[in-house]
Formats: structure tokens, sequence, C-alpha cells
């Protein structure tokens, strides 16, 4: 990768404010082409809002932005003739059947009626819903129809999609079926500008992060660097018993410095730069006869960088916070 | 936690070639035009209804209830006879039973606001009032079912239009043309409100003393003086006078103009106001 230099993606100050809520505050973004981006924040950060700005839905109040080299306010047209948006809220109709879904956008971007259809079976059939094209989408499980919804912007290939956080609510399952679709869509060079609010989201699909905290972008990176510039790694334990952490906490107090006591009752961390350090701390805690369940050495989590660059835990959420999150969406 | 990968479902249910195919295989074909996109939006109303037949039995039911209850109940204290007030209400009853429908399509136009669909339609490159026009395409659809219902009611009960089939035929265009113009009010309000429940409430609170407090159930010399200023100042009266002289057979032209021309002021001043709201609608 990086060979791309265009970007399809050009963001300046862009601001939004509902009211007295300032929803998006100053966004800088620069999203490569053919890329995954993703934006990354909890409820409330402002990620629909600058979502719904770039895809020409919203007016921002402020600053500019260039989508695939289009003025989002003056070239609304174009910026809408090259892009496709899945919403937070699935943006299909419910009182149709998913083929009637797909037909009928096949037909408003300009395909013939026996294209739009055999358009509609085709996509119906990569995503696995033929079984389900003739049923009311109503009907619908909340994966299909992200599937469906999915399948919706792509019934003419967009050179940018917007995806406003498309897995959430869905169950594992499902969950990964959206992953592999977004794998494949990037394979076939579709730009892709991801919402998130899950870390492990953006970690296993975005190429470069940034992350977004009451409006502003707050750090921005590859998933790498994100993670290196919270520090170079950790030793992650568990142990068969929650009981023993503290005699486990005080040898790894020894070792590495310092321990945290992780939410789950039985397990622990400390950072750790060397590998050669965390064996020799594991050999110690294994001496010391604690049991050990598992143990991991690797790179923080990006829940451990989100809590590190803005010092709460991705998922807290304000009432403030709640109030804008209501804004953006509507 | 630690971060392990979580295993994909490969070849699960998505066939991760099969999207890819599905990606690269449609190149953009020029937008559609205004009016195919309009009619695609009317497409969209007519496969509502037939998915959720329900929705026509308000179109239905109303109506008939009208016709009956007002013609047995109210006919022989009123004018004397059933028959004669049959023959004098049922042009204003179909009146009544179209222009209440038009309150649905500010309630459909809010309901999709509320389901999140209308994000998909704003991000398609498509003539901006195209979902508008197409959807109230849809409803002339509903106001013709209901025209339909009355006047077939009225036949099976006795009435026969003096001016024929072409009279009939006048008075319901009309009443549609009338409806297309009141329905912008309607959309307009779909579009400031906030749930599509609030649009049923003041939408009917608005056209229930505009039908009642008209020509259409008794004859506005009966009324108080006061009352019956606004029932001769209503459109509504100028409407029911208009399709009441086309169906007899003696259509008064000025009556007609003025129903023509609120229309097209209703439509003047509603409907690019519907289409700015809907383009920056939340």
């Amino acid at each position: 990768m990086a060979t791309t230099t265009t970007l399809a993606i050009e963001a300046t100050g862009l601001r939004k404010s509902f009211g007295e809520v300032r929803a998006v505050d100053g966004v800088d973004l620069a999203v490569p082409a053919g890329s995954v981006y993703g934006v990354l924040g909890p409820n409330g950060a402002g990620k629909t809002t600058t979502v719904r700005m770039l895809a020409t839905l919203l007016r921002p109040d402020a600053g500019e932005a260039r989508v695939l080299g289009h003025d989002i306010v003056s070239e609304g047209d174009a910026v809408r003739s090259l892009v496709s948006l899945t919403g937070q809220l699935a943006s299909v109709d419910e009182d149709l059947t998913g083929r009637e879904n797909l037909v009928l956008i096949g037909r408003l971007l300009g395909l013939g009626r026996a294209h739009a259809k055999a358009r509609a079976g085709e996509l119906l059939g990569a995503f696995g819903l033929a079984d389900a094209a003739g049923r009311l989408v109503k009907n619908y499980s909340g994966g299909m129809r992200r599937r469906l919804d999915i399948a919706a912007s792509i019934v003419v290939t967009p050179e940018l999609m917007f995806l406003d956080e498309p897995t959430t609510g869905l169950d594992p399952r499902s969950r990964n079926q959206v992953w592999d679709i977004i794998r494949a869509m990037v394979a076939a060079g579709t730009t892709i500008l991801l919402c998130t609010q899950y870390l492990d989201e953006a970690d296993q699909l975005a190429d470069g992060i940034a992350v977004i905290d009451h409006g502003r972008v707050i750090a921005e990176g590859t998933p790498a660097q994100l993670k290196a510039s919270v520090g170079s790694g950790a030793l992650h334990v568990r142990l068969l018993e929650p009981g023993r952490r503290p005699e486990a906490a005080r040898v790894l107090e020894r070792m590495l410095g310092t321990a945290h006591l992780e939410p789950d009752p039985a397990a622990l961390s400390a950072p750790c730069a060397e590998a050669d350090r965390g064996a020799e701390a594991i050999a110690e805690l294994s001496r010391s006869g604690v049991g050990i369940a598992d143990f991991s050495l690797g790179q923080p989590s990006l829940d451990e960088v989100f809590l590190a660059l803005t010092g709460h835990p991705a998922e807290e959420q304000t009432p403030e916070q709640a109030i804008e999150q209501e804004e953006g969406v509507r | 936690m630690s971060a392990t990968p979580p295993v994909a479902s490969r070849g699960d249910e998505v066939a991760d070639a099969a999207v890819r195919q599905a990606l690269a295989s449609t190149p953009r074909p020029p937008g559609a035009s205004a009016l195919s996109a309009a009619l695609t939006f009317g497409w969209r109303g007519m496969l509502k209804v037939k998915h959720v037949p329900e929705q026509l039995l308000d179109v239905t039911i109303t109506p008939v209830m009208f016709v009956l209850m007002f013609t047995y109940l109210f006919g022989g204290a009123i004018a004397g006879s059933t028959g004669e007030y049959r023959d004098f209400i049922l042009p204003g009853v179909l009146v009544v039973a179209v222009l209440f429908t038009t309150v649905y399509s500010g309630i459909a136009l809010n309901t999709d606001l509320t389901k999140g669909v209308v994000d998909r339609f704003r991000s398609l490159p498509i003539w901006r009032p195209a979902p508008l026009v197409g959807s109230l395409l849809g409803d002339s659809v509903r106001y013709l079912v209901a025209s339909t219902v009355i006047i077939v009611l009225g036949l099976i009960l006795g009435y026969r239009p003096p001016a024929g089939a072409g009279g009939v035929l006048a008075a319901v265009g009309l009443v549609v043309v009338f409806s297309f113009g009141l329905s912008w009010v309607f959309t307009t309000m779909g579009l400031v409100m906030r749930s599509p429940n609030a649009v049923m409430n003041a939408g009917f609170m608005s056209i229930f003393p505009l039908t009642f407090l008209s020509n259409v159930y008794v004859d506005p010399e009966t009324l108080p003086s006061g009352l019956e200023a606004f029932v001769n100042a209503n459109p509504v009266t100028f409407l029911v006078s208009a399709s009441r002289g086309l169906m007899e057979g003696n259509a008064d032209s000025g009556d007609i103009l003025v129903v023509l021309a609120t229309a097209a002021a209703l439509t003047a001043v509603f409907a690019p106001l519907t289409v700015r709201l809907y383009a920056r609608a939340r």
C-alpha cells in the first residue's frame, strides 16, 4: 500500500452546531483513495454528524471539504453521484421486499427495468439474501437488514462509501459477515470511510484511523502507530484462581515496575517493552506457584489507546454527549 | 482483553468472491431523468399499497360510513327525505373523503423521515423533489380509490348523477387536482413535526373544521351569520359547489376557477417550502 497519493476526502476545520451543542468542532481529515479509513470515537463524539456533512446531507457551519475532488457544498450533485451512504439507521424501506428495495435504488440510479432487476438478483445472491428476496424487510433480522443496506449502497459501484457504524447492534456472526463484505469491497478498490465505536472493528479493518472525541480529531495514524504512541507493549496474564491475583500483581510489580488489575477478576497486565523481560516475568510467576491460565505479550489494544488519549474509556457517555448523539442522528 | 483476531466466517452465507464480482460489475449509468425518478417513487407508493392493503381501509371504510350515516341518520331530518339528502351530500362526501386522505401524504413522509430511508434518497444523485412528487403521484391513486368507492356506493343507493359519467369524471378530476395542492400543506407539516402521530393529530385537527364548516352537509343560509361568512369563504365550499355543479350539469365556472386558483396557490407556496425543508431535513 502507500502507493496512492490522491486523497478521496480532504476536510479542514469542519464545524457543525445544533443549538448550543457543538457536535463537530473543527474536524480535519485526509483520507487516501483506496483505503479503509476508520473514524473512531464513542457515542456522540461527532462521527455521524461529520459523515452526514461529507455525504452532503448536512451543510457545515464552517470549514470546507472536498470529496473525490468535489466541494461538498457547491458541488453536492457531483459528490452524490460518486458516493454511497449506509447510515446508522438502516436506510431501507421496511414496507417493501428486499428485491423491491434494490430494484427501486437501481431504477433511481438510472438502470433500465430489466437491468435493475438482474442487478438486484445478483446482489441478493452475493449477500446471502436470495431466499429472503421476496419477504418484506420489516421481517428481516438485524444482520439481514444491514446486508441489504450495504447491497443498496453498491447497486452501482460507488467510488467512496460511507459506512456509519455498520455493525452496531449485530450479533458476532452477522458482524463477521459484514466485515467480510467490507474486506471484499476494499479488495475491489472502493474507498471506505468507516465510523465505529468498536475499537477492534477499526483495528481489524482500517488502514488509517482518526480518533475523534467531543467533535475534534484527537489522534491520527495507522492502528500500529496509535498503539505505539501509547506504549510499546503489554504483558497480559489470566490466572486460574482470581484469589491469587494480589500475589501475582506483586510479582509483576517487582519484575516489570507496575501491574494493572483488569476488569476480569482473574486478569492483570503490565507494560512490557521487551519480550525477554516478559518471559522472565512469566517464569517468575510460574515459580511462585500462582497458576497461570494463559498469557500473551502484545501491543496495547485500541481500548488502552483510547483511554490514554482521552482519559476516559471509549464506552463512556455523558448526558451532554447523549444529546449530541441524538441531534447528530436526526 | 488481549486482541484475539476473530475468525471470519468464510463461505458461510456471504460469498466473498460473489461480493467482489457484484462490486466490479456495474458501471455508473447516466442518472435517472426527473420524470423517471418521480415515476419510480410513484411505483414505490403502489408497492406499499400492495403490501399493506390495510392502509386502503381508511380510504374505503370512512367514506362508506359517511355516506350511509349522513344519508340515513340525518337525511330525513335535514332534507325531509333520505333520497333528496343523498343526492345533496354525495358530491360533498366525495370531497370530504378525498381531502381526508391528503393528510396521509404528510404522515407517510414523516414516517420515512423517522425510519431513516430519507437519508438514502437524499444521498442519491436524483432530481431533488422526485421523492415528494412521486409519492404525491402515488397518493392520487388513493384519491381515485376513495372517489370510486363513493360513486359506486352512491349508484347502489340509487344516486343518478344528472350530468352522467362525464360530469362525475370532471368532478373527481377537480377534487384530485385540489387534493394535490392541499397535500403539499401536509407534507410541509410532515417535515416540521416530530412524529407521524403528531402529523396525524395536527392534520385531522385542521381538516375537520375545514370540511365540516362548509356546505357539504347543510345549506349555509341556515347558519348564524358569522359562521355563514366563514363557510362562504372556505375553499372547500367552492370545491363542493363546483363538484355538485359538475355532477348535476349546472357548474358555475367561477367556483371552478376559485378551486383551481386555490390549488395553484397552495402548490406555489407549500411545494417549494416542502422541497426546501426536505433538502435540509434533520
